[in-house]
């Protein structure tokens, strides 16, 4: 018997969600199940990185079919990065949800439809065809409508409709651009697809759909002008969703991007790059606009999503292997910090009782552990040194330089100062000004947290606190490894020899 | 509104005449046109008439088992059907056939034992969204 290695990360999600699907009226078991579950997907996609690290591309053709007929899966450094952080925050996330998630939605079907989330993640990150791309999309699509809108509140459903709507737009974009792609090269394998493409027969409709995928991957990201979705509707579910879905989700379509301008479409680089620009530094601005003006936690957070996301994109305009390495440590630091915030955001709502800032108050002296919690997360978010956003910005911004790329350049520093200055207001509005008197009351209501809970809920925020110090303190390891990463990608010619090239197994 | 006494006899006919369509379009997937996806819906057609002519509780009663069963049934069967290939050392899904023909089926193998789970899985999601709809009506 034998099993390759890259299919074991999608394989242990679905039987684990399909495991609790099986068991959805015990809630106890549908825990231990879902546990058990998380940590074998993180052990397989360890073990797919640590191959993928030592040995090469590993690739899969399902069904035997060789490539490009059958369905490939491919996975190079950055899918096995990203694999592996999907699982990662799986794990993470399941740990916050047994504090978090009450008895009701677990019933419900939260835990298996968290790992058909994470199993249509995997699968976009490993799939080496592109209509299966879209598959992929529809799973995850499917799973994180039904974890948004679970609880059925009038206000989830009206964030969920807003999402699954422009969701639904931006994948008919997808499938109408895949749709002209094969029509006009005849072939899905995106190997394939980028051989036919370097003949240079077809630039002008190259070209055309190129932009089309821009709009379906842009929405899918967040990326200006199409980011709407995701601040009126990510606020509305439980915090362990959001979460996941911040970490995961619009990461989805950066790392669609990056697949695609460094296989497919690599020609028109000047055009597309600048278009990528333009976004990025638009996306950043309006993102940490949106944020400076909230004062709900999960708004101010979600609006943040999307200004970094900014930050990624203009990674990939400037197209160089460091800003691309900074883009991909930028995404890993983002899924830590990021998530780090919404999880002490949930704390914070389960202290307090609320998640608007102008009702808190005073929780420095009177939580200093959850005060210390948000901290360190915050200032890595606003880029101080030594901790991870810092060397994320560093190699952007030294990447932007180098190419002469002013504008984003000071774009990037003065939202990052923005950004700096939003975390502050979180800070002084939640954990120094002393509480307002009438809010106290409904502090005083909220029960003390368990045992367990303060575990959950605790555990995780702690390992992806240390996650953030230690990305930046072994910077110089961590960006050496996502340079061969990077180089990987800008040089396509290893992938499509071993997509291609009869690579069985 | 009171349901036509033709409609509902007739139902009652016409349900395990469309289980046995869906039977054969099912069997046949894997050579011919037809396939578990088909197959499914045209068997929750037939409840999904019981449904509609007579009453949810009689579709329900037809089934035997909770709609919902049928969806991890399914799954599994796919996902199944996927890993026997990983014992003979193949790629996932590779497809392996019985070297002799079974009845029904005739030839039966992976891609059949897929088909029969996305039949199941498919019949599972339709029927559930049937009744889930149906009894908020009433």
């Amino acid at each position: 018997m034998k099993i390759p290695l890259i299919i074991l990360p999608l394989l242990i999600p679905l039987a684990t969600a399909l495991l609790g699907v099986a068991l959805r009226r015990h809630a106890a078991a549908q825990r231990i199940v879902s546990g058990i579950g998380s940590l074998a997907g993180l052990a397989a996609a360890s073990a797919l990185l640590y191959t993928v690290a030592t040995q090469g591309i590993q690739v899969m053709q399902a069904g035997d079919w060789p490539a490009p007929f059958g369905i490939t899966l491919a996975s190079d450094l950055l899918s096995a990065i990203l694999a592996f952080m999907t699982a990662f925050t799986g794990c993470i996330v399941v740990l916050y949800s047994f504090g978090s998630i009450n008895e009701d939605k677990t019933l419900f079907g939260y835990y298996p439809f968290t790992h058909f989330l994470l199993f249509g993640v995997t699968g976009a990150f490993l799939t080496g065809d592109i209509f299966n791309l879209y598959v992929w999309f529809e799973v995850l699509l499917t799973a994180s409508f039904i974890l948004l809108t679970l609880g059925g509140s009038l206000k989830q459903i009206d964030g969920g409709l807003k999402y699954v709507v422009l969701n639904l737009i931006s994948s008919l974009f997808f499938l109408t651009a895949t749709g002209i792609l094969y029509a006009t090269i005849g072939t899905l394998n995106m190997a394939d697809i980028a051989t036919q493409v370097a003949l240079g027969k077809h630039k002008t409709i190259m070209l055309t759909i190129s932009l089309m995928y821009i709009i379906a991957f842009g929405t899918k990201a967040a990326l200006f002008p199409f980011f709407f979705w995701l601040p009126a509707s990510y606020h509305t579910a439980p915090v362990a969703v959001t979460t996941i879905f911040s970490a995961l989700l619009s990461k989805v379509g950066i790392y669609v991007l990056l697949r695609i301008f460094t296989l497919i479409f690599v020609e028109n680089t000047a055009f597309i790059d600048g278009l990528l620009l333009i976004l990025a530094g638009a996306t950043m601005i309006v993102g940490v606009l949106g944020a400076v003006a909230q004062t709900d936690v999960r708004r101010l957070l979600a609006f943040h999503i999307v200004s970094q996301i900014g930050y990624m994109a203009m990674g990939l305009g400037l197209h160089s292997a460091l800003a691309i390495a900074g883009t991909i440590y930028f995404i890993i630091h983002i899924m830590c910090a990021k998530s780090a915030l919404f999880l002490v955001g949930g704390v914070m709502r389960r202290i307090t009782g609320t998640f608007d800032l102008n009702k808190m108050g005073n929780l420095a002296r009177t939580r200093p552990a959850l005060a210390v919690a948000f901290f360190v997360p915050a200032m890595a978010l606003a880029g101080i040194p030594p901790l991870s956003g810092f060397w994320g910005k560093f190699q952007l911004v030294l990447a932007g330089l180098e190419l002469k790329s002013y504008a984003i350049v000071v774009v990037a520093l003065c939202v990052s100062a923005l950004t700096l200055f939003s975390m502050v207001k979180i800070w002084n509005k939640a954990f120094w000004k002393p509480m307002p008197p009438d809010s106290e009351a409904a502090m005083a209501a909220m029960p003390p947290m368990t045992g367990t809970e303060l575990v959950c809920m605790g555990a995780p925020i702690v390992i992806l606190g240390l996650c953030t110090v230690l990305m930046g303190i072994f910077c110089q390891p961590v960006v050496e490894f996502l340079m061969r990463a990077s180089e990987q990608l800008l040089n396509p010619a290893e992938y499509i020899r071993v997509v291609l090239g009869g690579g069985h197994i | 509104m009171r349901p036509s006494v033709i409609l509902k006899i007739g139902a009652r006919y016409m349900q395990p005449l469309l289980l046995l369509a869906s039977i054969f379009l099912m069997s046949r997937g894997h050579n011919d046109p037809g396939g578990g996806f088909v197959g499914g819906l045209v068997a929750s057609t037939g409840f999904a008439l019981l449904a509609f002519a007579d009453s949810v509780e009689a579709a329900k009663k037809a089934l035997r088992f909770d709609s919902r069963s049928f969806i991890p049934l399914g799954l599994t069967l796919a996902l199944g059907s996927g890993i026997i290939a990983f014992f003979f050392g193949k790629p996932f899904m590779t497809g392996y056939w019985l070297p002799f023909t079974i009845p029904i089926f005739k030839y039966f193998g992976v891609p059949a034992l897929f088909d029969l789970g996305v039949y199941f899985a498919v019949l599972g999601v339709t029927l559930t969204i049937i009744f889930n709809a149906a009894t908020q009506e009433e």
